[in-house]
């Protein structure tokens, strides 16, 4: 027997979905913050190695 | 449990009262304990000389919060039995029936591993190591180790509660200074007095959990000395933070008023025995457990409104 579309550990449950569902959406938006921000601060540029800076000089 | 068992009449006619809402697992962080965890860290990113990205500070507070919640999750796994027999802790998700031993230890070692790494990734290393080394130090020197074995245990909790404000600091500047260890310090030596007053008004719950407080097996007159002494130690070191970059004129004031009050007070604990303590009902001790609660706040408080004030370019010294 599978499990009905509106059984009772749908309603049951809620709650405790919804709490995981709106923290797993807020970790996503905390993410794409923090890369908008590191990108835009240029944190993500990995940083050269001395040879390769002395060479461009 | 196949999924074909769930419709069956047994399945449903189980009593769920007792099931696991999304507000039992966030109990097992610790909400009031993580409270003062963002608070002072908060301060020590603020009072730090150097500017973070307000995004990047909200991030780093966050992740050191739900670090602070990972260790309060494992100590309630660890716990649960104490928590059981003591009516302060009883109504725990664990000794509740809520949430089982395992899931706290999962979601604790989970959200761990999380908060250091994040922490690491949008702030610096340095950072996320003080904080991974917090969470060792509260979980398994404290609780595992040391809470049950030595009438210091309050001592060596106060530790891993004064972290907080050092790794705030640590995240603006990527180091440790005099100003973030003097923060430490404020924390560290406020929390014995605050729990020891704590102690000599709630006696029964600890004897019944044989959790060792310097109350009982060192006695009620000892812990009453040892509040004093500590008191002392911690006014030095209040005022002296008040000379730090981190201080400034309204530190200075609120710790002037404070540390008198907080003196006066381990004074007149000190001074009483059991007799007068049992004939005001311990009101004393009561009062200064309340003065405890207010003196940290305002302290941290104050060290935040002398770095706005500086910010704004109001700072009179540094």
């Amino acid at each position: 027997m599978s499990l009905n579309k509106q059984h009772e550990i749908h309603t049951r449950r809620f709650g405790r979905n919804l709490g995981v569902g709106l923290t797993l959406g807020a970790f996503i938006a905390i993410i794409f913050g923090l890369t908008v921000v590191k990108v835009s601060q240029g944190d993500s540029e990995p940083s050269r190695a001395p040879a390769a800076t002395e060479a461009t000089q | 449990m196949s999924d074909a068992s769930i419709n069956s009449p047994d399945f449903q006619g189980q009593a769920f009262e007792s099931e696991a809402q999304f507000s039992d697992f966030f109990a097992l962080l610790k909400p009031r304990v993580m409270t003062l965890v963002v608070f002072t860290a908060a301060v020590g990113l603020l009072a730090a000389p150097v500017s973070v990205h307000p995004f990047v500070a909200f991030c780093a507070i966050l992740f050191i919060a739900v670090g602070g919640g990972a260790s309060g999750a494992l100590n309630m796994w660890w716990d649960a039995d104490i928590d059981a027999v003591m009516k302060r802790t009883a109504r725990r998700p664990i000794p509740a029936g809520k949430v089982t031993g395992d899931e706290a230890l999962g979601i604790g070692l989970a959200l761990s591993g999380f908060s250091v790494v994040f922490l690491g990734l949008a702030s610096n290393w340095f950072a996320a190591g003080l904080l991974a080394f917090t969470i060792f130090f509260y979980v398994v020197i404290y609780t595992m180790w040391l809470k049950r074995w030595t009438p210091q245990n309050i001592v060596i909790g106060g530790a891993a509660g004064a972290f907080p404000p050092m790794i705030g600091w640590a995240v603006a500047t990527g180091g440790i200074s005099v100003e973030s260890v003097l923060m430490f310090c404020l924390t560290f030596m406020w929390t014995p007095p605050h729990f020891w007053a704590l102690a000599l008004f709630i006696r029964k719950d600890y004897d019944h959990a044989g959790v060792p407080m310097l109350t009982v097996t060192h006695g009620r007159r000892s812990a009453r000395n040892h509040i004093l002494v500590y008191t002392v130690l911690l006014a030095v070191l209040a005022i002296a933070m008040a000379f730090t970059s981190a201080g400034g004129p309204v530190y200075l004031a609120v710790a002037l008023v404070l540390n008198a009050m907080f003196v006066k007070g381990a004074f007149d604990i000190w001074r009483r025995d059991e007799d007068m303590s049992e004939a005001d009902n311990f009101g004393v001790e009561k009062k200064f457990f309340k003065l405890s609660l207010l003196y940290l706040f305002a302290h941290f408080g104050a060290i935040l409104i002398d770095a706005v004030l500086t910010r704004l370019g109001m700072g009179i010294w540094a």
